[in-house]
């Protein structure tokens, strides 16, 4: 299989350890003078954008920054839990850059570029010093120095947390960077402002139609450069992990524009989520990963057991994960355990009012930790009570907020009972397709972040994503702009009444007046959970090749009655977030049709991709890397019109294996 | 899966078009509200009826729905984020409140956070505190090797838990001054209790305070309802490392 040639991933030659030094040494620079003539739009405040705008910003460029929230604070990144990966081997148990990024190749299914990979794992190290630095407060040990827990996929110690609040804290600390340049005057924040096109001229990106969300005016924004890092696009599912406004507007708007979509369908869901409740739910929460390290997860081993977690012995719980996976436990990655998890639940095992739930059980480690502190305190012949407080104070340590959170949002206590969880969509490795430097299939315009179809192939790893959004941010973008940028020293600033800004902002205005002309009789709403419940039932854990096709023509219907029959209140010229939602779902509805199309491709299963016809005898997913090691990138033609177009996987420093975690 | 009955409540919701006209409550009817539903997913079930009717509904922010983002900034019943202690308006479960109940709603009150539209307001003036000092001053690429830095685990603790502000906004409508020192202190306690922040702890806290000052906060009359309301239970000993700090820094200046 050669590559497509519109496609031309620029990987640097030679060896893959000094691939990144090299390019590093090499890569054109723009001297200073000129970086202030330089304007730079970033679309997204997460740990991408805001570790992007902040560096771009001290190097010189002049940026400009744009996110939905009320302030870049908010953006999704705030909400993750368990922690960032990071190769610095503190804790002595073997782990180098070579091991993460093996780790990560292999956790990917063997489906992700092994240059960008080698290079993400190569500064991993340089992202924990940076957030260090500007005052992040990780979790240390008593002796002062910076402690580690363990996530799936993995046999070491590497990641780095702060409780179960690591995003907030790696996102404040970017947010200060940014602030800072905000003061400086180098930076210019646009919050509550929504990107709603790309403007092209000649065959580039120069710069952004977004919208005012309080006045709903509709401004124009030149820039030499647009950088996407506006996020995952996993509320595709109507119920997720994500914040209610995380949405695909901005990726998708520059796909309809020329850039290609990588992998649509690499969705991941989380084993450990909060299981639905009813039909009113709007989010599904997550509970970390890290829990992992200390639950067991388990289910009854007779069917259809209504007994009480508690009143069911030992001998009579299956520990499904242990059993399959003796080498990892409950330690597997985040799809083998979530696919684990479907299979007993939907073999009848399953748990709670709904059936549709597993147990992650701290029983054991609670004692195991009780003994711990009874030694340490010195205490001889302690009662059962006395361990389990002991142990429960660890355990609050560690989990207290996740504890916390499940407690208020179930109305039971975790530190009595097991807790109740159930997978859940948490991420999406699709994303736009880029080369090297991150650079779309449109020259001019970046993704950065989980917005990009990024490194981590058709499975992410956790603790993963907030690494790579750092590392795309601080440690890659900086210096792969200038090779592009260095080219654009003589482009002047371009008026915003050019033609091209014009016409853009004319097609926005004529979309709105659109959506607000249909008067329609059913809600936004009500066509986002329509179309998360066809996604979910045939492009979610488990996908075949008929529920697929029948579920591209239902969301090709949804489309057309969406179009006929939506309803919009308010007006155009306000905050309406009811307009915000029509226009995020309408490009979903679009999407879900490309993620389909991208599943039913891919004859093969692979990590987050699970197709039933693909699996082995004992229901592992079946790859095949004779035919599908590639990227799958796809052109929009028109409507639900895409070309497919491959880039080819060379594996040069890693063997292909089915992956083993038993 | 609930297993206790739907209940049927009074919404009293302060409605306003935007900063420049004036607002008034508006009466609401919420049927069929399960226990197990979030606070915000039940104005979800009353905005689904309003647009069924062809009526306009209620704006309000919010968007992590998991008590992180700080966006969700409902005054319910005389209280920022509602009745329940440590929880952030999206976390609040109707298991708090009773069949029959009528519960009033209004956005949050302070003359540093206008009215946007109903229940929304524009909480900027919190940005511009950071802008003006919120920081360590490292470029990236700055930073030795992370483990370099040793931090004692009490005070990377008591970091940690002033750093856990969402920057939500309770602490001030909580205040009957309007005061935003909850939130400055915070970050002000943060950053001083570190050495990677210590260095620049006096110029911080000047800038900080007084770019609050500016904004149009009131002044801090020592009475906790911040604290009380904060739902991360930021401490009030924030406040007194902040005085601390904002003596010395200005001392200094006055040398
Ligand atoms: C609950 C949860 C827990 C997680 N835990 C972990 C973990 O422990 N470890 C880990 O490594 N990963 C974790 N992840 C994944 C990780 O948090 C995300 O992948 C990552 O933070 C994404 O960062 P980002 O900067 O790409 O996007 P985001 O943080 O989502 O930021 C997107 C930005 O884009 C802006 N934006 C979006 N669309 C538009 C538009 N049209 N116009 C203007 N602005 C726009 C938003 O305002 C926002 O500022 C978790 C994810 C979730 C949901
Ligand atoms: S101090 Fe508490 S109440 Fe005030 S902004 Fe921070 S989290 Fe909200
Ligand atoms: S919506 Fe994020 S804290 Fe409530």
């Amino acid at each position: 299989m050669a590559s497509s040639p519109k496609l031309n991933a620029k990987i640097p030659p030679g060896e893959l350890e000094t691939k990144w030094t090299k390019f590093r040494s090499t890569v054109h620079l723009v001297n200073p003078a000129n970086k202030r003539n330089l304007e730079i739009i970033v679309v997204g405040s997460g740990l991408a954008g805001s570790s992007a705008a902040a560096s771009l910003a001290e190097m010189g460029y002049k940026v400009k920054v744009f996110c939905f929230q009320d302030s870049p604070r908010r953006a999704h990144s705030i909400a993750a839990q368990g922690g960032v990966n990071a190769a610095k081997n503190y804790q002595n148990d073997g782990d180098s850059v070579y091991r993460l990024f093996y780790d990560t190749i292999k956790g990917g299914d063997y489906r992700a570029r092994e240059g960008n990979v080698h290079r993400l794992a190569e500064v991993s190290g340089n992202i924990i010093d940076q957030c260090v630095a500007q005052g992040v407060p990780f979790a240390r040990e008593y002796g002062g120095t910076l402690s580690n827990r363990s996530f799936g996929g993995t046999q070491v110690q590497r990641t780095f947390y702060a409780a179960g609040q690591t995003g907030q804290q790696l996102l404040l600390g970017a947010y200060s960077a940014l602030s800072r340049q905000i003061g400086m005057g180098a930076v210019t924040m646009l919050s509550r402002h929504e990107m709603m096109d790309v403007v092209m001229i000649d065959g580039k990106a120069r710069g952004i139609i977004a919208r005012d969300l309080v006045s709903g005016q509709l401004e124009r924004h030149f820039g030499h450069a647009v950088l996407l890092c506006t996020g995952g696009y996993g509320n595709v599912f109507y119920l997720s992990t994500n914040a209610m406004g995380c949405n695909v507007t901005a990726a998708w708007k520059a796909h309809k524009k020329g850039a290609f979509f990588g992998n649509p369908c690499y969705t991941q869901i989380h084993p450990t989520c909060i299981p639905v409740s009813g039909d009113h739910q709007s989010k599904l929460t997550l509970m970390s990963e890290s829990l992992r390290n200390d639950g067991r997860i388990w289910v009854p081993k007779k069917k259809d057991d209504n007994r009480k977690a508690n009143e069911i012995p030992e001998e009579e719980r299956d520990y499904y994960l242990e059993r399959r996976y003796p080498a990892f436990g409950n330690l597997v990655p985040r799809d083998v355990a979530s696919r684990a998890a479907k299979e007993r639940c939907d073999a009848g095992y399953g748990v709670g009012t709904s059936k549709m739930a597993v147990y992650l059980d701290f029983a054991a480690n609670t004692e195991r930790y009780g003994k711990i502190e009874v030694s340490k305190h010195n205490i001889h012949n302690p009662t059962k009570e006395q361990i389990i407080k002991l142990g429960k104070e660890v355990v609050k340590e560690k989990y207290g907020n996740l504890f916390d959170m499940y407690k208020q949002i179930t109305g039971e206590d975790p530190y009595e009972l097991p807790m109740r969880i159930y997978p859940a969509v948490h991420y999406t490795m699709g994303g736009l397709w880029v080369d090297y430097n991150l650079m779309t299939t449109i020259p001019g315009l970046y993704a950065l972040g989980e917005a990009n179809f990024s490194d981590h192939g058709a499975n992410r790893l956790g603790a993963s994503a907030l690494m790579q959004g750092l590392a795309d941010g601080y440690f890659v973008i900086p210096y792969t702009i200038g090779e592009y940028l260095s080219e654009e020293i003589r482009t002047k600033s371009i008026p915003t009444d050019n033609e091209a800004f014009v016409k853009a902002e004319a097609d926005v205005q004529e979309r709105i007046n659109k959506l607000f002309s249909i008067k329609g009789t059913k809600s936004v709403d009500n066509f986002h959970k329509r179309l998360g419940r066809i996604m979910w039932d045939k492009c979610g854990m488990a996908r075949n090749k008929e529920g697929l096709t029948q579920a591209i023509s239902e969301i090709q219907k949804l489309r057309e009655e969406f179009w006929k029959d939506v309803r919009v209140t308010g007006e155009a010229n306000e905050f309406n977030p009811e307009l915000e939602k029509a226009h995020r779902v309408a490009d979903f509805i679009e999407l879900g049709e490309l993620m389909c199309k991208d599943a039913l491709q891919r004859n093969e299963s692979c990590g987050g991709h699970f197709r039933e016809e693909y699996q082995t005898a004992e229901g592992e997913a079946k790859r095949d890397d004779d035919n599908f090691a590639f990227v799958a990138a796809w052109e929009y033609k028109g409507v639900s019109d895409f070309e497919l177009h491959k880039e080819e996987l060379k594996f040069e420093n890693i063997k292909l294996a089915q992956r083993n975690y038993a | 899966m609930s297993t206790t009955s739907n209940m049927n409540l009074t919404l009293k919701v302060w409605k306003q078009k935007n900063k420049d006209t004036k607002g008034k409550f508006e009466t609401y009817n919420a049927k069929g509200i399960s226990p197990d539903m979030s606070f915000l997913e039940m104005f979800d079930v009353v905005n689904e009826g309003l647009i069924s009717d062809g009526k306009e509904p209620i704006a309000f922010d919010h968007d992590c729905r998991e008590g992180i983002c700080g966006m969700c900034s409902m005054y319910i019943n005389g209280r920022p984020h509602g009745p329940k202690q440590g929880v952030t308006t999206c976390q609040l479960h109707m298991r708090s409140f009773k069949d029959g109940d009528t519960i009033v709603v209004e956005p949050w009150r302070s003359a540093a956070f206008p009215v946007i539209k109903d229940l929304a307001v524009d909480r900027s003036s919190f940005d511009r505190i950071m802008a003006a000092g919120g920081f360590v001053s490292v470029n990236t690429g700055n930073a030795k090797d992370a483990n370099n830095i040793l931090i004692p685990k009490p005070e990377a603790d008591e970091a940690f838990e002033a750093a856990a502000c969402i920057g939500c906004g309770a602490c001030v409508a909580a205040c009957k001054n309007s005061s935003a020192m909850l939130f400055v202190s915070a970050k002000v306690s943060q950053l001083a209790l570190l050495p990677q922040g210590k260095i620049e702890a006096q110029q911080r806290v000047w800038d900080m305070v007084h770019q609050m000052d500016e904004e149009g906060f009131g002044n801090c009359t020592n009475t906790g309802a911040c604290e009380a309301e904060c739902p991360k239970s930021i401490s009030l000993e924030n406040i007194a490392r902040m005085n601390r700090e904002y003596l010395i820094s200005t001392a200094i200046s006055k040398k």
